[in-house]
């Protein structure tokens, strides 16, 4: 017996979307996990698919031919319903670096006036969970982040900045997350992080997945300029974990 | 090597995309217009992905240093091969030193060259198609040089059956999309019996449309986006996502333009107009 129901909707000529209940559960994009890595085991072979997961949703694409959306769509049927409990891949917490000094928390000191709280609880609360990358999108490498302390939730800026940099970590709404590069943006930026989330020198360009999870920890000025210059010359190592059993 | 004398508006290098790093936020890129890279790469007898430039508004002045064969497709545009008027859709031989120069585009906004082979610029994540920052640069500078292979024998075969005569479509073919049922009746109506007409916003990210339709309130959650989806904003504006589009997005997907009709999009300008047809 399957845990879910799901809903098989056609995307398109080449691509099919499925969909879990609408909320932002752990349990839910587990279920999702498991059933993208049991097609890619079994069905759909990386040279002509690629499979999407982003919380509530699991979208599937054919690289190379048009879907044969009522067959397909009957074919994703019963693979749900075969699909065993599987081992995921290993999933990972990652420890991230973030220097909360004012000069790259250029919101802090109005996140701290909105919320009424110090910048020494905000960095003390946004450091203290652990955030689930429940999807990964908007630019290369940027994690859409799940389990912001409801305090810490803010509204974003009504004039997004034309220019954030690379590193600057926001907060908007229920969300926590890195600019993995420089863009346009509206979060409320309240520090950086030294270490490159997306690089394309690497044969894996993008460390995280989604399904991993993220802690951030305080550093100075000092260890990020450390860092900064660690992660360009290829020595930093970023402290991981794994987390599943 | 090819030179560039004049880059142009906006000219890059672009194969048909650049796939499976879409789960880590990475657009597919690759050319806006299938079909003139199919066009050329049908007539060169290359390989259906070979790269090709694509030329935006104003076309590139360009010193081809080996001898190859080239043809252009897409867009029409005014060009000469050493001072002597080419058309589209043809290949012609070029020798070394050849100055291929493309003025302005007369229907369409963008033109594509390929040459025998394609072009052999290293790969970034499988794939040549300029997006930045994946690639260094967004575009071409003058002075840059993209390789490609001699080629000095090559047979021409027929060319009468290639015409652009898809620049002159003005019906989208589109899907319904993945939220195409929370339309109301009113919505539909003004989505398919009217025209839209192309704004300013539009790009290689995306094309927005000037006329609105009637606003909602669905919320819901940032799912996959793929090029040639509508996405609906809750104050009424459609945007259709075009080749460098974010590969996630939370405004509800209406519809999907097949692929034919992202290639016919992608050759309209400000203010042109474009109409929806479910298929």
């Amino acid at each position: 017996m399957r845990p879910y129901s799901i809903i098989i909707k056609p995307f398109g000529e080449r691509a099919i979307l499925i969909e879990w209940q609408q909320r932002v559960e752990e349990t839910i994009l587990d279920d999702i996990l498991q059933f993208s890595e049991y097609l890619k085991n079994n069905y759909l072979a990386a040279d002509d698919w690629e499979l999407i997961t982003a919380y509530n949703s699991l979208t599937i694409i054919n690289r190379k031919e048009l879907i044969k959306q009522e067959e397909f769509s009957l074919l994703v049927k019963k693979w749900y319903s075969e699909k065993e409990k599987i081992v995921l891949n290993d999933k990972f917490l990652w420890r991230l670096p973030v220097c909360y000094d004012v000069d790259f928390g250029i919101d802090l000191l109005h996140v701290s006036n909105v919320l009424g709280i110090s910048i020494l609880e905000i960095i003390a609360l946004h450091t203290q969970n652990v955030y689930t990358v429940y999807g990964i999108g908007f630019l290369p490498g940027f994690m859409y982040l799940g389990g912001l302390p409801k305090t810490l939730e803010i509204t974003r800026k009504e004039t997004p900045r034309l220019k954030v940099s690379k590193g600057a970590v926001g907060l908007a709404g229920k969300q926590t997350g890195i600019y993995p590069q420089e863009s346009p943006g509206g979060w409320n930026i309240i520090g950086n992080c030294p270490i490159p989330i997306f690089d394309v020198t690497k044969e894996s360009p993008c460390f995280v997945s989604v399904g991993d999870k993220i802690k951030f920890y305080e550093i100075s000025k000092a260890r990020y300029d450390l860092h900064t210059i660690e992660s360009e010359v290829g020595i930093y190592k970023i402290e991981k974990q794994k987390i599943n059993a | 090597m090819l030179r560039v004398i004049k880059p142009g508006f906006f000219t890059s290098l672009q194969d048909i995309g650049r796939f499976s790093y879409r789960d880590k936020g990475v657009p597919v890129s690759g050319v806006m217009d299938t079909h003139a890279i199919a066009t050329i790469n049908t007539l060169l007898e290359n390989c259906k992905n070979a790269s090709v430039l694509e030329m935006t508004m104003i076309g590139a002045v360009l010193e081809f240093k080996e001898k190859t064969y080239m043809c252009l497709a897409g867009a029409s545009i005014s060009a000469t091969l050493n001072e002597k008027p080419i058309k589209n859709n043809k290949v012609y031989q070029v020798d070394a030193g050849a100055i291929l120069s493309c003025g302005k585009l007369t229907k369409g906004v963008r033109a594509y060259l390929g040459v025998k082979n394609g072009f052999t610029a290293p790969k970034v994540l499988g794939s040549v198609s300029y997006y930045k920052p994946i690639t260094v640069n967004a575009s071409l500078k003058k002075e840059d040089s993209i390789p490609y292979e001699v080629c000095d024998s090559f047979k021409i075969k027929s060319q009468d059956k290639y015409t652009s005569s898809y620049l002159e479509e003005i019906v989208l073919d589109v899907h319904k999309g993945p939220e195409y049922d929370m339309l109301l009746d009113k919505q539909l109506e003004a989505l398919f019996f009217k025209d839209f007409s192309i704004a300013k916003e539009n790009n290689r990210m995306a094309y927005q449309l000037n006329e609105k339709i009637e606003g909602h309130e669905v919320s819901m959650l940032t799912s996959a986006t793929l090029p040639g989806t509508v996405q609906f904003t809750p104050s009424g504006k459609l945007i259709v996502l075009m080749k460098d589009g974010q590969t996630t997005g939370g405004y509800p997907r209406i519809l999907q333009l097949t692929d034919r009709s992202i290639a016919v999009l992608s050759q309209k300008k400000f203010r042109e107009k474009i109409s929806f047809r479910l298929v």
